[in-house]
């Protein structure tokens, strides 16, 4: 029972004063991810099947380098910007969205990571 | 949480079916929902049979028939008949629309009809607007300005008064609103279609003074971006109107401001 009114229950804790950003970043990162995914599928698509040595050679052509891990680094940020937003939508209690998402940034970052690790490491591999 | 099942005390049950009119030859069915609060049971859906050679075109015309003539337990709100006030919104045959403009020669089949969707049923066919119209009063339905008050009316061009134009027309019967998923889910804070659509008539009313305060109010993950464009409100709208492009405008106005 409580004898808040109407309004009030509407105004709850005021506006957020932010959203803007995530939306417009989630859909600059959506068009970027036209071109990078494009990017990324035709550096790898040659690798599939192909010796070490080539394999190496072609990640550590600094373009392709850096356009995967331009796509990797985008990916997995949009992923979690996008997670974000579901989680918001569907789970409604407090402490279980807070804890999703929580470790949905922790799966992004992490996996984001390990994907660019990787593909300096053998960038930078003499 | 996203409900998948209706709440038990909301599964419907049948209900009871009303005689047949005598002597009638072009008869149709229609099934309504019914709920009274006062008898502790579940919603039931009642069958009613009605001669179409002596009932008006409309679903408003059918539900007004069956209350005077058959059940005058049937509980709905109405009042204008010609789909201005708004009241008499529903979900006629699976599409929230507004009984008195929506045509029974549109429907095939029985006639179903149940109260706006995801929202507490009041009794039959009324649902409870009390959160909805607050939210609507929230985003201050009014002209708002710091220039002293001029002598006789504000001005406006008639270019800057056609902006208004597809907004204006809003009649606040809900369907919109009821017929959002994002609204059925988060409707506690998201303000909805219907809501967002008259934030955007006075964000671009040339002669309001208020935009970024009221940009300010909008700027919220819930408040205004739970909208993902799924479009049911655009679909649904019996006046034709389209909030979701309103709503896109209000995001696009949020970006305007920072560049």
């Amino acid at each position: 029972m409580s004898y808040k009114t109407d309004k009030g229950r509407v105004i709850g804790l005021g506006s957020a004063k932010t959203g803007a950003e995530h939306w417009l970043g989630e859909r600059i990162k959506a068009f970027a991810l036209i071109p990078l995914t494009l990017a990324f599928f035709c550096i790898m698509a040659p690798m599939i099947g192909a010796p070490y040595e080539q394999v190496v050679a072609t990640l550590q052509n600094p373009v392709k380098a850096i356009a995967l891990i331009l796509f990797f680094a985008v990916t997995f940020k949009h992923l979690e910007e996008g997670l974000q937003v579901v989680i918001e939508d569907y789970v409604h209690g407090k402490g279980a969205a807070l804890t999703l998402i929580v470790l949905t940034k922790l799966f992004c970052w992490s996996f984001g990571l390990a994907a660019i690790f990787a593909i300096a490491k053998i960038a930078f591999s003499a | 949480m996203v409900e998948l099942t209706l709440p038990k005390n909301s599964k419907t049950t049948v209900g009871k079916t009303w005689p047949k009119p005598e002597g009638a030859t072009n008869v149709r069915k229609f099934k309504i929902y019914r709920y009274d609060p006062d008898i502790g049971e579940n919603p039931r859906v009642d069958t009613y049979f009605l001669d179409m050679d002596k009932c008006g075109p409309m679903v408003l015309d059918a539900i007004i028939k069956i209350k005077n003539e058959i059940d005058p337990t049937l509980t709905f709100r109405r009042s204008c008949r010609e789909g201005i006030c708004g009241s008499c919104a529903m979900n006629v045959d699976g599409i929230n629309t507004l009984a008195c403009i929506y045509g029974l020669d549109e429907i095939k089949g029985d006639v179903k009809i149940y109260p706006l969707p995801h929202m507490p049923v009041v009794k039959d066919l009324i649902p409870d607007l009390t959160h909805f119209y607050a939210q609507h009063a929230s985003i201050m339905p009014w002209l708002e300005t710091k220039t002293n008050r001029p002598a006789k009316e504000w001005l406006q061009s008639i270019e800057d008064r056609k902006k208004l134009d597809g907004l204006y027309e809003c009649v606040m019967c809900a369907c919109c609103s009821t017929s959002c998923p994002s609204y059925w889910w988060n409707g506690d804070r998201y303000l909805g279609p219907a809501a967002l659509l008259h934030a955007y008539r006075w964000i671009i009313d040339s002669r309001d003074e208020a935009t970024g305060e009221r940009l300010d109010e909008l700027q919220d993950p819930f408040k205004l971006y739970r909208c993902h464009t799924i479009m049911n409100c655009a679909k649904t709208c019996p006046k034709g109107l389209n909030p979701a492009k309103a709503i896109a405008e209000i995001k696009k106005k949020m970006v305007e401001r920072t560049l």
